[in-house]
């Protein structure tokens, strides 16, 4: 062991495969971690879905078992929040009063649950975002406290579309405010917030759409006010309308950030010795040519690896093909790729029992995304395509009495 | 119980057991290099692929419809190959032997 530091500010999927993979690629100093979270490091995707619908989940849901830090020599302080950056004298300056020199300091500082100016909201009990493991312990207490289980979850996003399924399993009467005209509205076609739509429409939550939520009373439920006159009762608000991303810290040191925090290909930021990785960056994304910031797991482990192996002295640059999944009841939704920018796509709906369809987006005759429905054969097909740029021929895509297959779609 | 070996890619062999949860949870908890479990264990990554010995595909089963399209994106993937997330452990796979794909 040298006695040269690596610290990274975040412990969550990206902070810790980072540290892991500075291990693996051979980092000799000290690693060390810090998070604001005490609890030992997790998976976060889950907490909306299977986490908070099983009680014995959370020893499964690790993302390394506390003896593989040990293992590894990684040091985990948890329940410490890094309050600043010295980038001069190379110290972070930590919330129980102490101070830690750095030789690299990687950011995974990630994102935080955007809570809306919507009065009545900030003293309100019963009110929760869903983000940590804190946040899923106190929504499962409060249902079990609740004896109506009404539930009003304020955005139809992916997130509370997956907190309404699994409250809905947890046997609570859902309803979800959306702002827009439609569910998913900021991140897929029409199409597919339909599906959505009427899935969740069918287990019984009621999805109500164009409803800006102006106000919050409280006595002894809620009562949710809309712009529109209507009004909603709840015993438990939700809220998922979005992230801030956590760049304070970053912008305080006088890093570049503009939507996140701007990083090379490398994963470096605008000082040579401090890295930023995951939800929290504003990088190159060279299959779309465009600077993205992206929240998801995928970007968050590849972005670490990378950041990693440059730190080591390896020529690396961050080029994955972003991917998404969302679970909600027996619906697998997989995504790859992006597809903003898309100026036609294709629907091809498989003849099946269960719903499975793909919408494949392009940008003239060029694959940018696809949005797979219990469909892993078009996630991967997508994915194969996306890689290589290969031509798609469009009229087989559309054709389902053509078999899915790479040889069908090769042009 | 079941007792289960591992044969990572850097030619270690790790011998571990389990009688609960999936292999790639077990494979996570003891840090056995090339399981990552990205996803958490739903099929949605294909970072715990493992290749079974043929003669414990009995044991095992086979993919289903879903991993099998997952695995597709390995093009190490053979007609002997699972993802680790979707192996329950239980008595009846007692002795498998898996070997980590690259």
């Amino acid at each position: 062991m040298t006695d040269t530091v690596c610290v990274i500010i975040g412990a969550s999927h990206a902070g810790v495969n980072c540290a892991f993979a500075l291990r693996k690629e051979g980092w000799q100093g000290q690693i060390i971690l810090y998070d604001a979270d005490p609890e030992l490091p997790y998976h976060r995707p889950p907490l909306s879905k299977t986490y908070l619908t099983n009680t014995e989940g959370a020893q499964k849901n690790l993302l390394k078992s506390e003896e593989s830090y040990e293992r590894s020599e990684i040091q985990l302080n948890l329940g410490i929040e890094v309050t600043s950056i010295d980038s001069g004298e190379r110290k972070i300056a930590l919330s129980d009063g102490k101070v830690q020199a750095y030789d690299k300091l990687i950011l995974a500082t990630g994102a935080r649950p955007l809570i809306p100016p919507i009065t009545g909201l900030d003293n309100a009990k019963n009110i929760f975002p869903l983000r940590t493991m804190a946040d899923v312990e106190g929504i499962r207490k409060a249902l079990g406290e609740s004896p109506k289980k009404n539930v009003v979850i304020i955005g139809g996003g992916y997130i509370g579309l997956e907190i309404a399924a699994s409250l809905n399993k947890l046997g609570a009467t859902v309803t979800v405010l959306e702002r827009e005209e439609r569910i998913l509205a900021r991140v897929t076609v029409s199409e597919m917030s339909e599906f959505f739509h009427s899935l969740h429409q069918k287990k019984g939550v009621d999805i109500l759409t164009k409803k800006n939520v102006t106000a919050v009373e409280t006595n002894t439920g809620h009562t949710i006010i809309c712009d529109d006159g209507s009004a909603y009762f709840a015993d438990i608000i939700i809220i998922g309308v979005g992230i801030r991303v956590n760049t304070e810290i970053a912008e305080k040191a006088g890093l570049v950030t503009e939507n996140g925090i701007k990083v090379d290909a490398m994963a470096k930021t605008s000082n040579e010795d401090i890295y930023a990785i995951g939800d929290c960056t504003f990088h190159h994304n060279p299959h779309y040519d465009r600077f993205v910031r992206l929240e998801s797991v995928q970007n968050a482990v590849d972005q670490a690896k990378v950041a990693a192996a440059a730190i080591c002295g390896k020529e690396v640059i961050y080029d994955s093909i972003p991917w998404f999944w969302s679970d909600q009841y027996d619906v697998k939704l997989q995504i790859v790729g992006l597809s903003e920018g898309h100026d036609n796509s294709i629907i091809r709906k498989e003849e099946k029992e269960q719903p499975c369809f793909s919408i494949w987006y392009f940008s003239g005759d060029r694959l940018l995304s696809v949005d797979a429905i219990n469909s892993a054969k078009a996630f991967v097909l997508g994915t194969k395509f996306i890689k290589t740029g290969q031509l798609i021929n469009k009229s087989n895509l559309a054709d389902t009495s053509v078999e899915l297959k790479p040889a069908h779609l090769m042009i | 119980m079941a007792k289960i070996t591992f044969i990572t890619s850097d030619h270690q062999t790790i011998e571990l057991e389990g009688d609960s949860g999936s292999v790639m949870e077990l494979a996570v908890e003891h840090n056995v290099n090339g399981i990552d479990g990205d996803c958490g264990g739903v099929c949605s990554c294909a970072t715990c692929h493992v290749h079974v010995r043929p003669e414990d595909m009995e044991k095992t089963g086979a993919a289903s419809e879903i991993e099998t399209d997952m695995l597709e994106l390995d093009d190490n993937a053979d007609a002997y190959s699972r993802l680790s997330c979707q192996i329950v452990i239980s008595d009846a796979i007692d002795g498998v032997i898996l070997t980590v794909a690259k």
